[in-house]
């Protein structure tokens, strides 16, 4: 089947698709898009968290079909040109990104936690990002990291 | 050189900072592609025409194979191939130490999971139904699966026609610990028998790559490994192709912990592009994983230590059983360290320790971060604590007392050489502040957290101390050293340093170590690091908390050799000698005379280049007998306190507190460091209360993410750290390899928390609810 959907803000169309084909292996492997990661394809690890309309999913989870004539964001999308967007510049800076395989999915999430929490706790913090494992970080950092791009987003860091 | 490259496939990392030498916390060269997405990982290779790999394997842990008929796999539309071990072109056999492992199942599989067929095809999908269509016939067998009774029970079945035993290490140390005299020393003995469940290392980025049939009948395998070298070595004779004809590059790593050291897909994938002449692509999903690398040896340990009243250790006996699974993959030296390091960082005169490791089928047990050196430090922690309690003294006190400290002896009769302050190393970590009581208004800082298990009733705090003590670098007379190639040259109007090693960067931060160093030897700020390949010599495995150390001290002495080679074409244009020079900032400045030259004056005739080999100073192997020796090259402490809160009703367990002190020996990127002490710190705490592959009958029943647990951002705690730089003199900087010692330390002091809230004599990692819910019988 063809699928048509709007990724990143660009329109993109992917031919042949299995029924079967995940929205994280269209992106992968047919519009040229990896940076959505590959980790456990069950839905258990987050590595894979894109927006689906605004909503963060794991593209190993929806059906390629489900996305058709929808709009999605991956960790691709996040930046604007050639300037990182606050929480990609903290996970850099905080030393949040070791390995990086589960970094996409966590900014993707830890994006959508800021735009609707503006300034989340720390125990916000761990509740939104429960669903993405990290095996290099011990998450610390990755917690230094969001409360800091919380603060640079809300104009007070 | 390749015939053609994939789509993404590594290039240079290009960084310019004014500060980042060594002791700066730049950031990683890495990073920007990392979070854009961009950076390729060996998952994310693609060519137009490349074809997907898949592996059938044994769903049995043992059987004969009477059979395989592939006629309905080959025939699907869309299979390019079906290969048999009949078309392995070399070597049918490959191993890590030893070659003991088929490429694909020779009329026998020893494990679940071994590989016994491939397909190539279209798509993943496809070659999914292909595995599918082929026919194995099997003579299932009953599999062995205790590791004491396949090592001492004569009638067990063989898993291997040379017997189940890799490895059989003894240590002697002193009087014969049965003898009367030295019992009548002691004022109390105890005993334990200890276990610690299959831990995976559950990196993130799963077994992948694209190996590139080239016009020279080679290959070129894009690859994510830690150690190029030795999979060469390996890769090479198995496709009955000379090395040079083998040409590895690394893709990007998501993470190895041990787990990359043995080879995956790498022959696999060569074969099936050699066969059909195309690329092939190899992505093992999450299962697969589980049964595509090897994992910690579980063990079982049975520890008698005695003591004086004083709580002065007078004798250690001590039995560790290893279970190395199907396959020798890193059994022997696992051996080694978990006998070499039985007793831990303490002076015990009298000693006996037996170490094995057994071949059973299992699932393949080989490296993972700690190499045998955990599962020691599990039990001889323990019995400190066991001991203090019979003693009534505090574990810190009992610890302090027993402690090594530099001019020690341990148990091998290697003299501890270097600072090791480990009884102050407890000082400094009792002084921490302790938690503040959990705030039971908000469920999230209680055991169960949002599952509303308790509002604080039933929970128990308790508090436990844990030390740990890791060989750095390869031990036992084995020479892995590391090399690396460094070039100065001109990069358009600035000066730049390109540094290229083969050393594996799998997240840890080795190549911005390799670029502070490369800006602080020659003080220039750009510096390029070059993809690693196997083009440049050998840079060892990127395991033992070597890297640092190891191509850390390649790099450095490369740049030396850069920088005396910049001092002799001046001199030379100068045509006079100079003895005072040094590099800073661009500028070459003799002591006496002030600047006499720049980088780019004497770089404008053309680049300097130069490639060398760092060794560390020889080790001993363990005596067979007495496993006496001067086995280690280095050796790191780290002491932890936990702080845990227990529904002891309902046996869920929250870590409030890890607390860490760790001797590094010198802090050669603050940043980086800490991510690996709380990474490192994490992987215990997931040993202790949640990770374990669940073998059953020889066969895995949690092979997933849903079921084989490991931290999340909720289970680990905040993290106090103390990072102290006593150096070692022999090594570069005076460092001390990082990543390993926190995972042996905090398993041990969680467990010490939990047995501290509960009364419970816990003896088995990890602590599952059901060990729990039992009421203490001295509550």
């Amino acid at each position: 089947m063809r699928v048509t959907f709007t990724v990143n803000g660009r329109r993109a169309e992917a031919d042949d698709v299995w029924e079967g084909e995940s929205l994280l292996y269209v992106l992968r492997e047919r519009v040229g898009l990896p940076g959505s990661k590959n980790a456990c394809e069950q839905g258990e690890c987050g590595s894979c968290t894109v927006y689906l309309d605004d909503v963060p999913v794991c593209s190993c989870l929806v059906a390629a079909g489900q996305v058709q004539d929808r709009e999605v964001r991956t960790v691709e999308g996040l930046a604007d040109g050639d300037e990182l967007d606050p929480v990609q510049a903290c996970f850099i800076k905080a030393g949040a990104v070791q390995c990086g395989f589960c970094t996409p999915g966590l900014l993707v999430q830890a994006h959508a936690l800021i735009e609707h929490n503006p300034a989340p706790t720390d125990p916000e913090i761990r509740e939104a990002l429960a669903g993405n494992l990290c095996r290099c970080t011990g998450y610390e950092k990755i917690l230094d990291a969001v409360r800091e791009a919380a603060a640079i987003k809300a104009g007070v860091a | 050189m390749p015939t053609r490259a994939p789509d993404r496939a590594p290039r240079d990392l290009n960084q310019s900072a004014t500060t980042g030498g060594v002791g700066d916390s730049p950031t990683r060269p890495d990073g920007p592609l990392k979070v854009k997405g961009e950076f390729a990982y060996s998952s994310d290779l693609f060519m137009d025409d490349m074809v997907w790999g898949a592996t059938l394997r044994s769903p049995h842990p043992r059987a004969l194979i009477r059979s395989i008929d592939f006629a309905a796999a080959l025939a699907l539309p869309g299979v390019d191939a079906v290969l048999t071990h009949e078309d392995v072109p070399g070597c049918k056999l490959y191993g890590l130490d030893v070659r003991d492992q088929p490429v694909l199942a020779i009329g026998e599989v020893r494990h679940q999971g071994e590989p016994v067929a491939l397909v190539a095809a279209d798509h993943p999908e496809t070659a999914r139904r292909a595995l599918k269509l082929i026919q194995v016939d099997y003579e299932v067998l009953e599999p062995v699966v205790d590791a004491r009774r396949a090592l001492f029970d004569p009638e067990s079945p063989r898993v291997h026609p040379d017997g189940n035993l890799v490895r059989h290490q003894p240590v002697r140390v002193g009087a014969d610990v049965d003898d009367p005299a030295v019992r009548a020393r002691c004022a109390v003995v105890v005993s334990g028998e200890y276990e610690v469940g299959i831990q995976d290392q559950a990196f993130l980025g799963p077994e992948s790559g694209l190996a590139v049939p080239a016009e020279d009948g080679g290959v070129d395998l894009y690859v994510a490994t830690q150690w190029m070298h030795n999979d060469l070595l390996q890769v090479a004779p198995c496709l009955g192709l000379p090395e040079a004809k083998v040409r590895m590059t690394l893709s990007g790593v998501g993470g190895a912990f041990g787990g990359r050291e043995d080879l995956s897909m790498q022959i696999h994938a060569a074969m099936l592009a050699l066969r059909i002449g195309k690329p092939v692509k190899m992505v093992y999903n999450r299962e697969e994983s589980f049964f595509g690398h090897v994992h910690r040896h579980p063990a079982s340990m049975k520890y008698t230590y005695g003591a004086t009243a004083e709580g002065k250790l007078v004798f250690a006996d001590v039995e560790i059983v290893l279970d190395g699974g199907g396959y020798t993959s890193a059994t022997s030296n696992v051996v080694g360290n978990a006998a070499s390091l039985g007793v831990g960082p303490y002076v015990v005169p009298n000693i006996r320790i037996d170490s094995y490791g057994a071949l059973t089928n299992n699932p393949p047990c080989g490296a993972m971060r700690g190499f045998g050196a955990v599962q020691a430090c599990f039990a001889y922690e323990s019995m400190m604590d066991k001991l203090a309690a019979a003693l009534g003294l505090d574990p810190v006190t009992i610890r302090q007392r027993n402690a090594v400290t530099q001019g020690d002896k341990l148990a091998t009769g290697q003299v501890v050489e270097a600072p090791a302050p480990v009884a102050e190393m407890l000082e400094t970590l009792k002084a921490l502040p302790m938690p503040a009581p959990a705030d039971t208004s908000d469920l999230r800082n209680l055991p169960g957290s949002t599952a509303n298990t308790t509002h604080g009733e039933g929970v128990v705090r308790g508090v436990g101390y844990g030390i740990g003590v890791k060989n750095i670098c390869f031990s036992e007379d084995f020479d892995d050293y590391s090399t690396a190639r460094v070039r100065l040259e001109l990069l358009g109007d600035t000066v730049g340093a390109l540094v290229h090693t083969a050393a594996a960067e799998v997240g840890q931060g080795l190549i911005t170590l390799e670029a502070q160093i490369a800006r602080t030897e020659l003080g220039v700020e750009q510096v390029v690091i070059h993809p690693a390949d196997s083009s440049v010599g050998n840079a060892g495995s990127s395991s033992a908390s070597r890297q640092s150390y190891m191509t850390g001290g390649a790099v450095k002495t490369a740049c030396e050799a850069v920088r005396a080679a910049v001092f002799a074409r001046l001199a030379e244009d100068h045509g006079r000698d100079y003895d005072d020079l040094s590099l800073v900032g661009g500028k070459i400045v003799s002591h006496a005379e002030g600047v006499i030259g720049t980088l780019e004056e004497v770089l404008a005739a053309g680049p300097i280049e130069e490639t060398r080999e760092y060794h560390h100073h020889r080790t001993d192997r363990m005596d067979p007998f007495t496993g006496q020796g001067n086995s280690h090259t280095q050796l790191a402490f780290a002491v932890h306190r936990a702080v845990v809160d227990v529904d002891i009703e309902l046996g869920l367990i929250k870590v409030v507190a890890l607390d860490l002190v760790q001797d590094v020996g010198k802090i050669m990127n603050r940043l980086s460091l800490e991510g690996q002490l709380h990474g490192g710190s994490a992987q215990g705490l997931g040993l202790a209360v949640m990770e374990e592959i669940q073998v059953r009958d020889g066969k895995v029943r949690n092979p997933s993410f849903t079921d084989y647990l490991i931290p999340t951002i909720l289970d680990m705690p905040p993290m106090r750290m103390e990072i102290l730089e006593n150096a070692d003199p022999r090594a570069p900087y005076g460092l001390r390899g990082a990543g390993e010692p926190p995972t042996l330390s905090s398993t041990p002091a969680i467990a010490a928390a939990i047995r501290d809230a509960t009364g419970l004599d816990l003896r088995r990692v990890p602590i599952r609810p059901e060990d729990l819910t039992e009421v203490p019988t001295d509550a």
